[in-house]
């Protein structure tokens, strides 16, 4: 692969390569936009992608925590929307103020991951079973609570959703834009700098050997889901920033989306291998694609669909490809 | 010998597992700054033993003191943080995390709680000097071989105060130098006033290193012994509770070989093992003798079409043949216990039955199922003529002890009657019994005409079985050498050592 | 037998709970030559599940997993209802649809055995590729049919009995024929308790991954005719939606353990059976269907707690019962020497 020449001369670590081929993906996308269509190649365009998928983004962080110990959430896309719900809900209703209502969402988010994690640790149940039924339960609160579409008036959230911050030269982020940000730097350093990220690390790479050495395994396991609770929750308060209404069919199959974003990442989903930055990488190309998607405007909507697989396929056989080779 | 107070003393100590009793009421102590050697056949007790003194499982009864004072552990965790350390059979290390973390997760040298790299790479280059190792910290461990894995686990054990290290067949795959190297460790920690408890199948290692003993027996305490008092004979009585008998070699008369059946030439696979060539007639027991690593496995697998070659011919009866998978080897008679049972070998969930009949049942494909009837009767036969314990064919195999899991692996390729039947290390870890058991299985097999490619890293039972023995050195194979009556133990050690060069 | 116990015992709970609340819940009639009745329901209308599942089973099996026979279901129907539509004769729409599902089967089990990509990423693809597929076949329309002869296999009767349930009955027998009476079921078990020892032993896994991915998508592609003959329609979008969900519970609630070797079809139909009785029981307890959801969440809960030996050694205090002797090492490290 000619994309990996970059280094010059230089050997990168294998560890390294995943993520390397997809922001080579990911600059090689952007070039071609930029070839292809007019008022393609700004960096507005690649702030849009973080501004449509804050929430995706944070999201996924917490979806990295869980990939990395080798389990899996496929809760978050209902939690998200159950996130939005309870928060349209207390705030047209009751009309809650904004600052009991975001927090009281965040504990719900993460009660339910910590519910999650303890019933996995405790009692030695899949994750995939697990979460599977914790999706069914904050799909089926969404619609205990309602089934239609309740509109957010509440001017705090109308102030976030429409407030541009500007950077230098025309560029702006919303600030949703900025609390991911914050989201995956904090996330980036527990990975890297503190005994909890090593040892989700080390759960991930021999979950039996992590016991042995005495490691907080159970608590870790909890933890993650824990995290990703609350991660889910926090990008369920992001998306009712950016779509101003709560709905128990918001975010439908969201966890697709992550879980793809994680691995594109080059997050093996056996667990133990992986980068938060893989992460931010892999929400930025599954946001391009439908940025070019749409730029190409004749097409219809199933084809984000197809072309998201193909990409996905492709992109996996790479890694593929690659870690066949790093293994001689 | 006045004996200072022991560090660690469990007493009446009793474990339950369904089906099995574990452990019945066994005594250890421990004496600081001794080298303490527990022994036994598999299924003693020693492995159990071991957990519930590390907290993994809970006692049924008896009592634990370290210091005098009462302790149960509820956690690996809980007993390393009291001084006791362990460093397991097989390397229990996450292998995606970097040597440096291996070492030391857990106690990371963190300030205003971010963990410190660099004092962290640091102290683990420092804990591996210790230890005569030099290695690149920051690199994952899966770029080290088994053998620096398992000095990386004794590292991380030694960092830790500690009063008490239990090193569980720590040198099961050490080469010698490695040995050297931990037994020097070993000595260095004794002096340090550290309890070591240490477990091995070496009966040398055990003289070479220990001071004192416990015996074990079907999960009975036999007794407390000093090593300079038991002689090596009287330790095997011991552990089997039969005399052991004289160690003839069972390979009978010198016989003439004339019909080859396999025959490698110039045989290669790039990374593995260099080009060689080898022939094994029909009958002959073929030893492979060299270290660890030298390229046994790899020459086996080689022949089993486990791995393709890179360079070189295979013949079979003289016809030339290339085997591309297992079941291509198989179709030509070739058979392949490998040196892993619990990777390479059972498969774990299903029954013994099911485990025997498994390399039938696949040459004949999912659409010709072997009949019940005929299962039965070749399990019976072979759970009888091999002493597979317990005779019930119809439990899941992982119940059975290592020496019977090997049976059963035996039995999965016999019932196939093969030309080759090729055994990489099939007595490694296995008791006494089983040992002489499985050899003078190979003796009859040869007598009926069936080829045996036999490695072992044990120079005796090589001598013991082979007609010819095949010697390799960092992966060539440098000689071939006729068992007559010349051929010593030294003679092979000599040979790896001057690389055939004589 | 014992690990099916459960299963069963949760089964008849939900059936007692529906008697309390319909009294007539068990009575079977027979209706203008067609059987009636609330089990005979529960069986039509969860024939689709208990299919779908049982290709499933096999997949899990092998230390597998299928994400995409959601996804396949509706490429099954969108295909035969768009030939159908275009007066395509039935036996071949249904030909033509049944013949893509398994080249889309063999595909992903070509992906997973041949190229080595993790299932569960393989099949996410399809997952993710199908339903696009689906509505690109569709048109993005929802096609409606109206040919007698495609009502029959989800709709119709035979012999009195809803004609889905003798597909059912049909395809149970098979793979219970393949599994049990042929050698493929120890073969499966034996590549989805140790994949390496399998090879090693003469196994030849890729022939029967390949088989089983082939398989559990053709369950599927019957699933979709089901379902789409039922509704005469074909809806791209929405057909088969969250079914592999409902699958795979099905077949953990039938004792299958997700990290394969041994599997159960007993448990799996079990299974099946209390996931779609659950729905009824909800109908019939006369709870707002919104909280059909919140049950399922609750009943996957108590099933999973129930069956996990944790959890039964800490509430009913059993001694003696804890896990048996692990190995330590379950993974041991292979360094390449």
């Amino acid at each position: 692969m000619s994309t990996l020449s970059l280094g010059g001369g230089r050997t990168i670590p294998a560890k390294y390569v995943p993520v390397m081929v997809t922001a080579c993906l990911f600059a090689a996308m952007f070039l071609a936009g930029g070839v292809r269509y007019e008022g393609f190649a700004t960096g507005q365009i690649v702030l849009n992608v973080f501004i449509d998928n804050a929430f995706l983004l944070i999201v996924a962080v917490g979806m990295t925590f869980v990939i990395l110990t080798g389990g899996i959430d496929l809760s978050v896309g209902s939690v998200v929307a159950l996130s939005t719900m309870i928060a349209a809900s207390l705030m047209s209703g009751p009309g809650w103020p904004p600052y009991v209502v975001v927090p009281l969402v965040l504990l719900v988010g993460s009660g339910l991951g910590l519910v999650m994690g303890y019933l996995i640790h405790a009692f030695d149940i899949q994750p995939f079973i697990v979460t599977l039924a914790g999706m069914f339960l904050a799909r089926g609160l969404c619609y205990t609570i309602g089934t239609e579409s309740i509109p957010i008036t509440d001017p705090t959230f109308t102030v976030f959703a429409q407030t541009r911050l500007d950077l230098f030269a025309d560029l702006w982020i919303s600030p949703s834009v900025v609390i991911a940000a914050v989201v995956v730097v904090v996330a980036a350093y527990v990975l890297h700098y503190t005994r909890l990220g090593r040892a989700v690390y080390a759960t991930g790479g021999s979950e039996q050997s992590a016991l042995l050495m005495g490691l907080p395994v159970g608590r870790t396991k909890v933890a993650v889901y824990t995290i990703s609770g609350f991660c889910s929750a926090l990008g369920g308060v992001v998306l009712s920033f950016y779509m101003l209404s709560g709905y128990g069919l918001h975010a439908v199959g969201m966890e697709l989306d992550a879980i793809a974003a994680v691995v594109i990442g080059g997050t093996l989903l056996t667990g133990g291998t992986g980068f938060l930055l893989g992460t931010v990488l892999g929400v930025l190309v599954l946001g391009l694609i439908q940025t070019i998607l749409s730029f190409e405007g004749t097409l219809s909507s199933w084809w984000t669909k197809i072309v998201i697989g193909l990409l996905l396929f492709a992109f996996i056989l790479l890694q593929r490809l690659f870690s066949a080779r790093s293994r001689l | 010998m006045d004996a200072p107070a022991p560090v660690l003393r469990m007493s009446g100590i009793g474990k339950q597992f369904p089906g099995v009793r574990a452990l019945d009421r066994v005594d250890l102590r421990l004496l600081p700054g001794e080298v303490h050697a527990l022994m036994g056949e598999n299924g003693a007790g020693k492995s159990t033993l071991i957990k519930v003194l590390t907290g993994v499982h809970p006692a049924d009864e008896g009592a634990v003191e370290l210091d005098g004072r009462p302790v149960a552990f509820a956690s690996p965790l809980e007993a390393r943080q009291a001084g006791i350390s362990t460093v397991y059979q097989e390397v229990n290390l996450c292998t995606n995390l970097s040597v440096a973390e291996n070492i030391l997760i857990g106690r990371e040298p963190r300030r205003f709680g971010r963990i410190d790299w660099k004092r962290m790479r640091a102290r683990a280059r420092e804990l591996l000097a210790r230890m005569e190792l030099d290695l690149d910290v920051s690199a994952p461990l899966s770029s080290y071989s088994l053998a620096i894995q398992q000095m990386v686990a004794i590292a991380r054990a030694l960092d830790v105060e500690a009063r008490v290290l239990i090193l569980d067949e720590p040198t099961s795959s050490l080469d010698a130098d490695e040995v050297g190297q931990l037994f020097r460790v070993m000595r260095r920690l004794k002096e340090e006033g550290i309890a070591i408890l240490f477990v091995t199948h070496f009966l040398d290692q055990v003289y070479e290193i220990s001071d004192r003993m416990t015996i074990l027996r079907n999960g009975r305490l036999v007794g407390e012994y000093l090593t300079r008092e038991l002689s090596q004979v009287e330790l095997v009585a011991k552990m089997i509770g039969q005399e052991l008998e004289a160690l003839d070699k069972l390979h009978g008369e010198a016989r003439a070989f004339t019909r080859p059946l396999v025959e490698a030439r110039e045989l290669s696979r790039s990374g593995a093992i260099e080009p060689f060539s080898l022939t094994i007639h029909e009958g002959q027991v073929v030893g492979l003798a060299g270290l660890l690593g030298s390229g046994r496995t790899e020459v086996a697998r080689l022949l089993f079409g486990a791995d393709h070659p890179s360079g070189g011919q295979l013949a079979v009866r003289g016809e030339p043949v290339t085997l591309r998978t297992p079941r291509a080897a198989m179709n030509h008679k070739i058979a392949f216990c490998s040196e892993n049972r619990k990777t390479d070998g059972l498969i774990e969930d299903l029954t013994v039955r099911e485990n025997i009949v498994l390399a039938l049942q696949a040459t004949r494909g999912w659409t010709r199922p072997v009949p019940r009837e005929q299962q039965d009767q070749l399990v019976a036969k072979y759970v009888k003529a091999l002493r597979i314990n317990p005779p019930n064919p119809e439990i899941p195999v992982r119940n059975l002890s290592g020496g019977n899991q090997q049976k059963v692996l035996l039995a999965r390729w016999l019932i196939l009657e093969p030309r080759l039947l090729i055994l990489d290390e099939p007595t490694r870890g296995i008791d006494v019994g089983a040992k002489t058991e499985i050899q003078r299985l190979v003796a009859e097999l040869s007598d009926g005409g069936v080829a045996v490619l036999f490695i072992s890293a044990e120079l005796e039972e090589v001598l013991r079985l082979s007609h010819k023995v095949a010697v390799l050195r960092d992966r060539r194979l440098i000689a071939e050498l006729p068992n007559d009556d010349e051929l010593t133990k030294e003679v092979i050690m000599e040979t790896i050592a001057s690389g055939g060069r004589t | 037998m014992r690990r099916l116990l459960w299963p069963i015992l949760i089964l008849a709970a939900l059936l007692l709970v529906n008697v309390i609340f319909t009294p007539g819940f068990f009575s079977i009639q027979l209706r203008e030559g067609h059987l009636y009745g609330s089990l005979i329901d529960i069986l039509r209308f969860g024939a689709p599940l208990i299919l779908v599942s049982l290709g499933m089973t096999l997949v899990i099996a092998t230390g597998g997993i299928d994400l995409s026979v959601g996804s396949v279901v509706a490429i099954g129907a969108a295909l035969a209802c768009l030939q159908i539509s275009q007066d395509q004769g039935v036996l071949v729409a249904v030909a033509l649809s049944l013949g893509l599902c398994l080249l889309l089967g063999a595909w992903n089990g070509f992906l997973i055995a041949a190229v080595g990509i993790q299932p569960i990423i393989a099949t996410l693809i399809l997952m993710v590729t199908g339903r696009g597929l689906a509505q690109l076949i569709t048109d993005g329309q929802i096609i409606t049919v109206n040919e007698p002869a495609y009502k029959l296999i989800g709709g119709g009767y035979l012999l009195t009995v809803p004609f889905g349930i003798l597909i059912v009955l049909v395809v149970l027998a098979v793979t219970a024929f393949l599994t049990r009476r042929l050698a493929l079921g120890v073969l499966i078990e034996s590549v989805g308790g140790n994949a390496e020892a399998s090879r090693l032993a003469g196994i030849r896994a890729r022939g029967i991954i390949v088989m089983v991915y082939a398989f559990a998508a053709l369950c599927a592609g019957v699933a979709g005719l089901m379902i789409s003959s039922n509704v005469s329609s074909a809806d791209g979008n929405n057909a088969g939606l969250w079914i592999e969900l409902d699958a795979i519970l099905a077949v953990v609630i039938g004792g299958t353990s997700l990290a394969g070797g041994r599997f159960s079809l007993g448990g799996t139909v079990i299974g099946a059976l209390i996931i779609q009785t659950l729905t009824t029981t909800i109908y019939s307890v006369g709870v707002p269907p919104e909280t059909t959801l919140l049950f399922k969440a609750l009943v996957v809960t108590a099933v999973c707690l129930i069956q996990s030996q944790a959890f039964r050694d800490k509430v009913f205090r059993r001694r003696g019962g804890t896990a048996p002797p692990q190995p330590v090492n379950e993974e041991k490290v292979r360094v390449s020497t």
